[in-house]
């Protein structure tokens, strides 16, 4: 999951910095493509357990990425790590906690709601659709493609928001009409995660 | 990109080596390699006072550290926030006991990890109270003044502060003054041209020549408005005419005022921009108590300027006249 994960930001980098261009300064994905590569060195060749993997992931990037999506991405990875720290595999109900615990953290640090034109456009329904699959009794791989799916939507939906967090909501009217860079490695992770855990594939971002 | 560099990746901890090599008497470094510290740091019973931000700005962040200014730096990538962990260790470099005043501009970056530094802090029985610049008009209106960024008001912010902080005030004293600046300052920015972080290799925006972006940001954002270019003194009106009402400043009020280039912009034009603004404030009937005139906060290579202006009363005059010693701001007191 992990090399899943690193591998897909990594090979994402420059779309990212292009989207955060147009209403940021172009840095996400350099600061994203730093971070798994940073994390790439750290793992080497150990074999390691999805909890650790998770936090190490996290602590990467809190302590060597700053920027904004440090402190997020750093504090989502490693709560979805504490969280599934003495589960023996990721089924659909440590995974249901792990996506909990993610959006905690991510809403007590950022503060950003639906429609702001963030990363959490993507991730709250992404959280909401798993949760309310969960409650249909959906089997692990449908839960994992309905959060996928709309994480895409949430994704899309950015597009025509005006941003009220983060540098974007600088610019009043003009961030509109640009997906938000944050949704777009939000949804890329959340599918990295789907296809891995779900053994099939979600497409591309 | 025509640069100066070697790496691209590499360029912050190439300029570090190169800052504390060239002022060895003023900056040392310390056991995290994105912290820097004042030499004599931490002083027992003295305030630590640590800013922090994201590379690209200079003289902004490490230009002021040093004697009566600020106490640690925590050093960014180009333009993004250090992390939650070089926060802490700037306040932990800070630390001589009497507590850590941490003054840094409100961006989403540094909000976070300062946020998660002050935790770690608490955890390590380190007092931190902090400050947030926001006085940028340009970034929201007076109504939500919470969400506005922090610009060149910083540097009279660390400057007053710094002062108190030196004078052996307790922390509680020392963030007040420091909030009273954020209080009493406005700025706003005017860019002719945007700029271009090393590692991402292009500019992410681009201005027609001939035109010119009012409420400029400082990491290649575009500014809020875009105009035809004006002559330096209808720049100099455009910038009072936003600031002004926005205190507002009043007849009879004293000002500090500070005029910065961003990087680019010759600095003689600094000098005609200010030719007119002093005008302009004897015309609106405000006392220049202090002018600052030259790089005070850049953007990389960015043309433009950005205008400052400070209300003061006795206290905030005293302490901005208080020497300083650092790289980006010397000062002595006048016989």
């Amino acid at each position: 999951m992990l090399v899943g994960l690193i591998d897909t930001i990594d090979a994402n980098g420059a779309l990212l910095s292009e989207i955060d261009g147009a209403t940021g300064d172009g840095d996400h994905g350099i600061n994203m493509t730093k971070g798994v590569r940073r994390t790439r060195e750290v793992l080497g060749n150990r074999e390691v357990t999805t909890s650790e993997g998770l936090e190490m992931l996290g602590n990467v990037l809190l302590t060597e990425i700053g920027g904004a999506m440090g402190p997020l991405y750093g504090s989502f990875f490693n709560e979805m790590g504490g969280a599934c720290r003495d589960a023996e595999f990721t089924d659909k109900e440590t995974f249901g906690r792990m996506l909990d615990a993610a959006v905690e953290v991510m809403t007590d640090l950022g503060g950003a709601k639906v429609g702001d034109k963030t990363m959490m456009d993507a991730l709250l329904p992404a959280h909401e659709a798993y949760r309310a699959a969960l409650a249909d009794d959906a089997d692990f791989p449908t839960a994992l493609r309905r959060m996928a799916d709309a994480a895409e939507q949430g994704k899309e939906s950015t597009r025509n928001l005006v941003a009220k967090l983060g540098r974007a909501s600088r610019l009043g009217e003009r961030s509109r009409g640009t997906l938000d860079a944050g949704a777009v490695s939000c949804t890329l992770i959340l599918k990295s995660l789907a296809d891995t855990l779900g053994g099939g594939s979600s497409g591309n971002a | 990109m025509q640069r100066i560099i070697n790496d691209p990746l590499r360029v912050v901890e190439d300029m570090i080596e190169g800052f504390v090599r060239a002022h060895a008497h003023i900056v040392e470094k310390t056991d995290n390699p994105r912290v820097v510290k004042a030499v004599g740091t931490p002083k027992q019973g003295k305030v630590g006072v640590v800013t922090g931000g994201g590379s690209g700005h200079k003289p902004a962040f490490i230009g002021y550290v040093g004697r009566n200014m600020c106490d640690a730096v925590a050093i960014g990538e180009v333009f993004a926030s250090p992390s939650a962990q070089i926060f802490f260790d700037a306040f932990k470099a800070a630390d001589g006991g009497a507590g850590v005043a941490c003054l840094y501009g409100n961006y989403a970056g540094d909000n976070m990890n300062v946020k998660l530094a002050r935790r770690m802090a608490e955890k390590a029985g380190i007092r931190v109270e902090t400050v947030i610049a926001n006085d940028d008009v340009a970034s929201a209106p007076k109504t939500e003044r919470e969400k506005r960024r922090g610009v060149a008001g910083e540097v009279l912010m660390w400057k007053v502060a710094g002062a108190k902080a030196a004078s052996g005030a307790p922390l509680e004293e020392v963030i007040r003054v420091a909030q009273k600046v954020m209080d009493n300052t406005r700025s706003i920015g005017v860019g002719l041209t945007s700029c271009t972080i090393p590692a991402a290799g292009k500019p992410n925006f681009h201005i027609e020549p001939g035109k010119m972006e009012v409420g400029i940001g400082h990491h290649g954002e575009p500014g809020v408005a875009v105009m035809d270019l004006q002559p330096a003194d209808e720049i100099a009106r455009l910038c009072l005419e936003r600031i002004l009402p926005d205190l507002p400043f009043e007849r009879g009020d004293e000002v500090v005022a500070l005029v910065s280039g961003l990087g680019a912009t010759p600095v003689m034009e600094l000098y005609i921009t200010y030719r007119k603004l002093h005008d302009l404030l004897g015309e609106a009937g405000l006392k220049v108590a202090h002018a600052y005139v030259g790089n005070y906060f850049t953007s990389l290579e960015m043309m433009g300027v950005t205008v400052t202006l400070m209300k003061v009363d006795d206290e905030l005059k005293e302490l901005v006249a208080a020497e300083s010693e650092c790289m980006g701001l010397t000062q002595f007191k006048h016989a």
